[in-house]
């Protein structure tokens, strides 16, 4: 593995100290034990019924994410620093929308383009001038982080809407701690399982003002047939709130109502899983059954709160993605503590010159993918591929964005012949309330196969717990 | 002037069906043009949701019947006092930036026939005022599609308007809108009644036409049907992307059945 890459366990010096605590752990672990723990690993996902794709669908709906057992470690200073910067940005995100859909200050002053903003698919008239509770539009915030050197982070992406794959988060914990209990004892390891406690406060903390008690939570799904509906049913599990299909509900007068064996009961936040053009046929596609009719009207005139709002995908758009530095300096006056991947628009003729002229050297990706689809990965591509690409991305430039190739950090990753250096990133779930809160932790993605860059689940990726060494 | 709207619809099912639920944009919103004497929506047997504002400014509510039954009937009846605003939109409170009326949705995409006819009517302008553009947008579309009650239906899109040649209020605004988003200016459907009997003109009182967004003025209505901007024979409902987002009612059956639809629209206008 070439030195260009930040080893997260191995510096020049040796171990880095977050992983010092695990030395003994992997170097006495003989094969066979491996193997039978890796077994017993995989035993317990089946029987907790974790089967589904994180990002995007396809492939075997019963598959197991595969789980590497080696953990990933982040030192507590290290996690201040991020924790710092992942809220600071998911503040500056929520300013951003509760503007947008007001005033547009940040247009006003030239900061974002117009268009850029209301010529977007993902911003949506029909809340424009409405102001969601305590003005919050994204609820629960992923910020998808890489990191290049001992303090370089780069945020890869924003996910405003509903960020998949928290369940792995509590998962990999819990299993890592049924597996090594002895790891926790000797290692202090900031806990996650407050995560679901922490959502059901912030949920409820942005109840409409018409509800005057203890809020009635309901998380809404589109279904068993959605690749995150474990994820759906496990947080209504561990909240203590109904899991819920449209059908479930319906609309009468100016609120939406749960149906129940003892009749109706009255609905305050709904968490929904299922996309803005689904919520409601009577505002959006009409030909939804997933939604709720009536809900967007209920919604607008404050009879029930929705998270995230509707409209609230503007935000995390790849094209915006570029102001959110901007977004941080200009509502909070702050300077980012978190950078952002310098992007070149394919849009911009002359940034679209310089695309096409260093395909081999960029990762090029769709305004609008995800899952890791549709996207060049310069380095890695061989010369046809690239020419491909090249013929695509002249049909409509307007649709990439590039990317140079990050060197992403390592972390040590069982493999068949061992422990090898295998690529990782981050995806932390801040949470957005009357307070903004973060459990110390997040999903650690981390790319299989010997040298890959891509670690999205459908491309052969996996998952493993992520530790934040807890404060002395 | 003062228009008195009456407005029936009436929906009968073949068989009983589970109730109804709608969004109605029923209820005119106050501006320069239009002040509103008394209104009245009544659904029989319904709950009716209260009225509330949405960002463009116009007055919504929901109505729910969650009972079996063979017949609804939703009746609008009030009184409006109008103004002439030489169709400038004018005192209207609304929320939503004039670039987000930039978009089209698939009803309002352009094709080849609307690209030429945009082409051909702005070549001969020079440097001509955004509001002469309009007019003349409008004129062009109200050429290009004879005013034919039953040519097009009610999903009928701006390109298949044009390639039929003939149209309804709906796909002259349909029409219009993708026109003004190639000439650059945002534009948008509104809904609502006009007072026909004057003029003579052949067209029905439930009535649609565009507004377009010109620097300096504002939303301004331009109705291409009849060659003509909006003056105090129309009442305002409301706007949207296109007929479907801005119609006065948006609604689903529960468990649906085959039905059939009546609507009598009575528009009079009384002496001040």
């Amino acid at each position: 593995m070439s030195e260009a890459y930040f080893n997260e366990m191995y510096d020049g010096n040796g171990l880095r100290p977050p992983y010092q605590g695990l030395e003994g752990w992997y170097q006495d672990m003989p094969t066979e034990f491996r193997a039978f723990k890796q077994a017993e690993a995989e035993d317990l996902f089946r029987r907790f019924g974790i089967t589904f794709a994180v990002y995007g669908d396809g492939g075997d709906p019963d598959r197991l994410i595969p789980f590497d057992m080696f953990p990933r470690v982040f030192a507590a200073d290290e996690w201040r620093r991020l924790e710092r910067g992942i809220k600071q940005r998911a503040r500056a995100l929520n300013a951003f929308l509760s503007d947008v859909y007001d005033r547009g200050e940040i247009i006003r002053a030239g900061r974002i383009p117009a268009d850029l903003v209301y010529r977007n698919e993902a911003y949506e008239i029909a809340v424009a001038g409405f102001r969601p509770p305590l003005g919050i539009f994204s609820h629960i915030v992923g910020i998808d982080l890489v990191r290049t050197g001992a303090d370089q982070f780069y945020v890869l992406e924003d996910n405003c809407r509903t960020p998949s794959g928290v369940s792995y988060m509590l998962e990999n914990r819990e299993v890592m701690m049924r597996m090594f209990p002895h790891l926790f004892q000797e290692n202090r390891v900031a806990p996650v399982d407050n995560y679901a406690r922490l959502l059901k406060r912030t949920l409820a903390s942005v109840a409409p003002a018409k509800c005057d008690r203890d809020p009635n939570i309901v998380i809404l799904t589109p279904g068993h047939y959605n690749s995150a509906y474990y994820e759906h049913s496990f947080l209504a599990d561990l909240m203590g709130v109904e899991l819920v299909e449209g059908q479930d509900l319906f609309v009468e007068g100016d609120f939406c109502w749960m149906r129940t064996t003892q009749g109706p009961r009255k609905v305050d936040v709904i968490y929904r899983r299922i996309d803005d053009a689904f919520l409601d046929p009577l505002c959006f596609r009409p030909d939804s059954s997933l939604g709720v009719p009536g809900l967007m009207n209920v919604y607008r005139s404050g009879g029930v709160t929705i998270c995230s709002a509707p409209g609230a995908g503007v935000a995390d758009d790849k094209a915006i993605y570029t102001f959110v530095p901007e977004m941080v300096r200009f509502y909070l006056g702050e300077a980012p503590i978190l950078e952002n991947v310098p992007t070149w628009q394919c849009a911009k003729p002359d940034e679209y010159k310089y695309v096409q002229e260093h395909l081999a050297e960029l990762v090029v990706k769709e305004v609008h993918g995800s899952g890791g689809y549709g996207m060049l990965v310069g380095p890695k591509a061989d010369k046809a591929t690239i020419e491909t690409f090249a013929a695509k991305l002249a049909e409509n430039p307007g649709n990439y964005i590039a990317q140079p190739t990050l060197a992403l950090s390592t972390c040590p990753t069982f493999v068949e012949e061992g422990i090898a250096p295998r690529h990782v990133d981050l995806r932390p779930y801040c949470l957005v309330g009357r307070d903004v809160e973060l459990v110390p932790g997040g999903l650690t993605r981390v790319a299989l196969t010997e040298g890959s860059l891509v670690v999205n689940s459908s491309q052969g990726g996996g998952v493993k717990d992520t530790w934040v060494i807890a404060e002395e | 002037m003062i228009l008195t709207v009456l407005h029936k619809t009436r929906y009968e099912f073949a068989t009983p069906v589970g109730g109804i639920i709608q969004s109605l944009r029923l209820t005119p919103a106050r501006c320069e043009g239009q002040k509103i004497v008394n209104w009245s929506v009544d659904v029989p047997g319904a709950v009716i949701g209260e009225l509330f504002s949405d960002g463009a400014g116009d007055h919504i509510q929901t109505v729910s019947l969650r009972n079996l039954t063979s017949t609804v009937e939703v009746n609008v009846s009030g009184k409006v006092e109008t103004r002439d605003t030489a169709g400038v939109l004018r005192g209207h409170r609304e929320r939503v930036p004039p670039r987000a009326y930039m978009r089209n949705t698939p009803r309002t995409e352009p094709n080849r026939a609307i690209r030429e006819l945009v082409e051909d009517t702005l070549a001969v302008m020079g440097t001509a005022s955004a509001l002469d553009r309009a007019h003349a947008l409008a004129s062009a579309v109200h050429k290009a599609l004879p005013y034919t009650p039953g040519a097009t239906h009610a999903h009928t899109t701006a390109a298949e308007a044009m390639n039929e040649g003939l149209g309804v209020c709906q796909d002259h605004t349909h029409v219009m809108i993708a026109c003004a988003h190639l000439a650059g200016l945002p534009a948008r459907y509104v809904s609502g009644y006009l007072n026909a009997t004057e003029d003579g003109s052949p067209h029905e009182a439930s009535h649609a036409w565009a507004e377009i967004y010109i620097d300096g003025l504002g939303w301004v209505g331009f109705d291409a049907s009849n060659e003509s901007c909006p003056n105090d024979h129309y009442i305002r409902l409301g706007s949207g992307l296109d007929a479907q987002d801005a119609a006065p009612i948006r609604g689903l059956v529960l468990g649906g059945a085959e039905e059939s639809l009546d609507v009598t629209v009575v528009i009079e206008a009384q002496q001040q």
